[in-house]
């Protein structure tokens, strides 16, 4: 029924070694063919005959340039020629390195060669309406399109909490109004006129591919999403501050003993928090020291700090703050930070005052309570970091990622649609044409609501615009 | 009622109610050969227009161009009765040109029932139907005829209901209600409950029409004159341009203004809606004076349109202030608008309540799902308009005749015509108040044209049996030319020589860097078709129609591509049938309300299943995957 070409990722969405992305339909073949490239150069896939592995490299070019300035991955492409693949339909997997990032990364060249975002459950549909699979699994089909369109949504509505919702709501209502407008005035060419309106809608236009290209620009979030957030660990000596990277990191690994001052030099780790990349610096205490080795270790710690995205400031919980933790205090500045209060475990004397105190100017400072050593409070540090940099728009789980790259397919549409509609006036087109665009904007901004359009036209042009006989 | 009694009769089809639903639906099952009688109240209100005196407007003309491609009437008749007409939104895109004419109500009521009574095969009953008869077939209801109240029975294979507003009307005017239909005509107060009996759910509706006024003591010099169309553009393709060039009367636009408001606003407790006299759903695009009043408060004034009701009589229509307020603040209200100072009112505005179906209840067809035979089309469905009315009739009679005769029935869907949105969106959707069409409610309206309805659908009018041989070969004509000349007009190329770019820059065209073909200049929004016949020496002599379809493909191909694909998009999933008998609960993983919505539309198609509220993407996979299965099961 359905003959459009479609990929998603096909692997558990974590940091794996590798990843695959699937992609089925006629066209596969030859979309794939527009980004992979062998290591001579050429795109041959397509030549290639059916349950063969190819070496190459997916790239991202621009015209004219030397593909291999644009490459993003080396990677295995397996093809499966119709009707012997999974679906039954032309297929090409594209096995690349793991990595969350990287992952999106291929899909969204695969979607921008002409793909389309498969829905929930869609391979096995294809599946099984190609003849592939056993009648008694139709009704196992059945129910994993339903339990996986169940989980998108659940996990899609969840993430629209924040501020896209938000503003995907407004700028919807904004569009709507436009379209409501027209409409009426066709509708109603007597009663309401169009005249001098194609500048308003210029620029109301204008206004709106602008807000929808910083979402898109944002719900990647550029060198946060890509390299993920630079944070550093400040805190006096022994305050925990290797235990507290280590218990993120799940294992041993930072040297960790009860005498102060054993973490001489930075250390580095990236790891994946609620699916948010950080880079984690421990840093050596802070304090005064004769120590020349340890003086570098301090020195080095306040460089880091400075372009940190994020501090993690850890105080002992059990110990009353002192000169160091001013000094620390001084290398924070107006950077973003979380307070860490460790040590739970043990008597804690430290109040939430006294750190207010500390940031007098930041009254909204927030403050965790951990025990690194037990684990507990863990999960609220990891729930602050996404709070912080993502104002709640994005949570790293699983199912969130691969909603929110449908967010960004449907903006990017709605912005095709605005930009159709801003050809449209250039062109000199009669209303009637640049409002079916208009009204495509706010279909796809809907999906990313859950919004159907329904009656809301009908709706809209009745309440807000007086028609009729 | 005992039998036996009464006239016994034996005819084919029986339609109920002679409006303008079901004079199409009866003209087209008596031109398909078989006997057909229609009842109404009063042979004097065949046709009747009982609210404003024009048909077509926006989206509406669409209708009226869509029923003459199918071989309706309306077109004809408003072609030789009308005496003003429009071409609406003409400075906008080709899709929203739109057809009006004021009618001749009186002529417009006599050229068409002048039409029935010549029609073979057609009989004119004036009587009221009562009550419905029916048997029933294993599980399956099937009605068998119709009875009148003088207890006359009509045995028939077919029954189309065309009740309009008739049933159990009551109107208002203030405090003061009649149990009457429209015009003070006689309501039809019985076969609701028949109805009822059968299962069939009611639901009640209201509308409503503004004053009509002597003209003698209006004073005009207070008002704008809007003017006809220098050249008029006829409604039916089969009307002759040259007949509908004739004097033309104008139409008067003045302003309601504060002073009006004020009247309104002090009285609204005397209007019955606001008073909760009323309990009817009123459709909101043609809101009364007193609801446009308190939802759009901002607004100091609002347009009035005072248009002829005819030639041979002195009443005009008062457009834009419809009103169920009594008598005293009526004259009141009207008074204040510039050019009414003085006016007398020869009918007041009235609101009407009457009983109608929720058209859920029917298939595409408009045969009710639960009663073979039964099928209903205008007023009696939810809908508004005399157009919309027309459409309707005209598919319920086809596909009444269809039946009958043992033919594929008249399908029409959202991607071919107005009609098909029309009936799409009454079947599937739960409509709260009276359905109007809109232009909005077409999502290929760019393909949707009023002036290709003919290449549209003049092919299945001809299937069907309602378009002649002779208009049949016309069209096959007329689609070769247009193909020729686009093909032509693609392949002549224009070099980008002196002559050329002289020619260019007069029309304030920039001028060519490579040769291009005629084609593409076309679509150069300061040029045109006609103003290329300067530097286009091979051009053949072209009808009109030929070279506005010709413009209109060449200039607009983009965006029509783009909807031509929506379309192939849509066409896979409307193709995709459900079978009328599929037991929904046998589908697992179907979610509840989804279930019980499907049940209770029995959609035709997974399309339509597609576009019922609460039927989600993830519901359609399932009904579809159940399907292929049960198909391969075969």
């Amino acid at each position: 029924m359905r003959t459009d070409t479609i990929a998603a990722i096909a692997t558990a969405l974590s940091e794996a070694g590798i990843g695959i992305i699937r992609v089925s339909g006629p066209e596969a073949v030859s979309l794939v063919d527009h980004i992979f490239y062998n290591s001579a150069g050429l795109r041959k896939l397509s030549g290639k005959s059916s349950h063969t592995v190819s070496h190459g490299y997916i790239v991202d070019t621009k015209e004219g340039e030397d593909w291999k300035k644009g490459i993003v991955d080396e990677v295995l492409a397996v093809l499966m020629k119709a009707p012997h693949s999974y679906t039954g339909e032309d297929t090409v997997e594209i096995n690349c390195h793991g990595g969350v990032l990287l992952l999106q990364k291929v899909l969204q060249l695969v979607l921008r060669n002409g793909a389309r975002l498969a829905e929930p459950g869609e391979f096995t549909k294809r599946a099984f309406l190609n003849g592939r699979m056993d009648l008694s699994q139709a009704e196992a089909v059945m129910d994993v399109i339903h339990s996986q369109s169940e989980m998108a949504l659940s996990s899609s509505i969840e993430q629209l909490t924040g501020k896209l919702a938000l503003v995907v709501r407004d700028l919807r209502q904004q569009i709507l109004y436009e379209v409501a407008f027209i409409e009426s005035a066709l509708d109603d060419p007597e009663h309401i006129s169009l005249e001098g309106y194609e500048e308003r809608l210029s620029l109301k236009c204008t206004s709106f591919i602008d807000r929808i290209e910083k979402l898109i620009a944002s719900s990647q979030d550029g060198r946060l999403m890509r390299e993920g957030i630079q944070t550093v660990i400040l805190g006096r000596p022994n305050a925990g501050k290797s235990s507290l990277l280590n218990a993120i990191l799940g294992e041993e690994r930072a040297i960790v003993t009860q005498v102060p001052g054993t973490t001489r030099d930075i250390l580095q780790e990236t790891i994946s928090l609620r699916g948010i990349t950080l880079h984690m610096i421990d840093t050596a205490g802070i304090r005064h020291t004769e120590d020349v080795v340890e003086r570098i270790g301090v020195d080095r710690a306040r460089e880091y700090a400075q372009k940190a995205d994020l501090i993690l400031f850890v105080i002992d919980g059990s110990e009353l703050p002192d000169e160091r933790e001013k000094e620390i205090i001084s290398f924070i500045g107006q950077k973003h930070v979380i307070v860490v209060i460790n040590k739970t475990d043990l008597n804690t004397i430290v109040s939430e005052d006294q750190i207010h105190a500390f940031f007098p100017e930041r009254a909204d400072i927030p403050i965790v309570r951990i025990s690194a050593s037990s684990g507990a409070g863990l999960d609220l540090l990891g729930k602050e970091i996404e709070k912080l940099f993502f104002d709640g728009e994005l949570k790293g789980n699983r199912e969130a990622v691969i909603t929110n790259l449908r967010h960004k397919e449907a903006l990017e549409e709605a912005g095709k649609s605005l930009l159709l509609v801003r050809q449209g006036l250039e062109a000199r087109m009669p209303e009637d044409f640049y409002s079916i665009d208009l009204m495509g904007a706010y279909t796809a901004l809907g999906s990313i609501v859950g919004e159907e359009v329904g009656e809301d036209l009908v709706q809209e042009i009745f309440s807000k615009f007086c028609m009729g006989k | 009622m005992s039998m036996g009694l009464g006239i016994r009769e034996k005819v084919d089809v029986c339609v109920v109610g002679a409006g303008h639903a079901g004079c199409e639906a009866a003209l087209a099952c008596a031109r398909l050969g078989l006997e057909t009688v229609i009842f109404t109240v009063s042979v004097d209100s065949i046709a009747l227009m009982p609210c404003n005196p024009n048909i077509g407007g926006s989206s509406k003309g669409h209708l009226v161009r869509e029923v003459d491609a199918l071989g309706g009437e309306m077109g004809k008749v408003i072609d030789r009765t009308f005496i003003q007409s429009k071409m609406l939104n003409v400075s906008k895109g080709p899709a929203v040109h739109s057809l009006r004419a004021q009618a001749d109500k009186a002529e417009y009521t006599r050229e068409m029932r002048h039409v029935l009574e010549n029609q073979e095969h057609l009989t004119i009953k004036q009587a009221e139907v009562c009550e419905l008869l029916w048997s029933r077939e294993s599980d399956k209801k099937r009605v068998t005829g119709v009875k009148t109240f003088t207890g006359a029975v009509y045995e028939c294979g077919a029954v189309i209901l065309c009740t309009g507003t008739y049933l159990k009307a009551r109107c208002l005017c203030g405090e003061s209600i009649t149990y009457t239909g429209p015009n003070g005509l006689q309501a039809a107060n019985y076969l609701t409950d028949s109805l009822k009996e059968m299962g069939i759910e009611m639901r009640r509706f209201k509308t409503g029409t503004p004053a009509r006024m002597d003209g003698r003591s209006i004073d005009y010099s207070k008002m704008e004159e809007q003017l006809g169309d220098p050249m008029v553009v006829p409604f039916s393709f089969s009307t002759d341009p040259e007949s509908v060039q004739k004097p033309q009367v104008s139409c008067w636009l003045t302003y309601t203004n504060e002073q009006t408001h004020e009247i309104i606003r002090e009285n609204l407790d005397r209007s019955p809606i606001y008073a909760g006299i009323i309990q009817g759903t009123g459709p909101r695009y043609c809101p009364s004076i007193e609801d446009k009043v308190v939802k759009f408060a901002d607004k100091s004034r609002h347009q009035v349109f005072i248009e002829p009701e005819g030639l041979h009589t002195n009443e005009v229509y008062v457009g834009g202030m419809s009103s169920s307020l009594p008598e005293d603040v009526q004259l009141a209200m009207y008074r204040t608008v510039p050019g009414l100072e003085q006016c007398k009112i020869v009918r007041n505005a009235y609101a009407i309540e009457y009983d109608c179906i929720s058209a859920r209840q029917l298939y595409p067809t408009l045969e009710f799902k639960e009663v073979e035979g039964l099928f209903s089309g205008g007023q009696f469905n939810g809908s508004s308009g005399y157009e919309e009315a027309a459409a309707q009739g005209l598919v319920a009679g086809i596909n009444a005749a269809m039946s009958l005769l043992g033919r594929e029935p008249l399908l029409l869907d959202r991607s071919e015509s107005y009609i098909g949105v029309l009936i799409d969106d009454l079947v599937t959707k739960d409509n709260r108040e009276p359905y109007r069409m809109m232009t909005s409610r077409a999502e290929y309206r760019l393909l949707l044209r009023q002036d290709n309805a003919d290449l549209r659908l003049g092919k299945k009018g001809y299937k069907v049996g309602l378009v002649s041989e002779e208009q049949y070969l016309r069209l096959l004509e007329k689609e070769k030319m247009i193909q020729q000349e686009i093909c032509r007009l693609k392949s002549s190329i224009i070099g980008a020589n002196q002559k050329m770019q002289d020619f260019l820059q007069s029309h304030g065209s920039s001028s060519l860097k490579t040769a291009a073909s005629l084609a593409e200049l076309i679509c150069r929004p300061e040029l045109d078709y006609q103003i290329l016949s300067e530097i286009d020496p091979e051009r053949k002599a072209l009808p009109k129609d030929v070279t506005q379809q010709v413009e209109i493909e060449i200039k607009y191909e983009g965006y029509i591509q783009r909807q031509m694909r929506q379309v192939e998009q849509y066409k896979k999933m409307e193709k995709k049938k459900i079978p009328p008998d599929l037991n929904y609960d046998h589908v697992s993983s179907l979610r509840l309300e989804a279930r019980q919505k499907l049940k209770e539309y029995r959609p035709i198609s997974l399309g339509q299943a597609s576009r019922i509220s609460g039927v989600s993407p993830a519901d359609i996979s399932v009904l579809l995957i159940y399907l292929e299965h049960e198909n391969q099961k075969k």
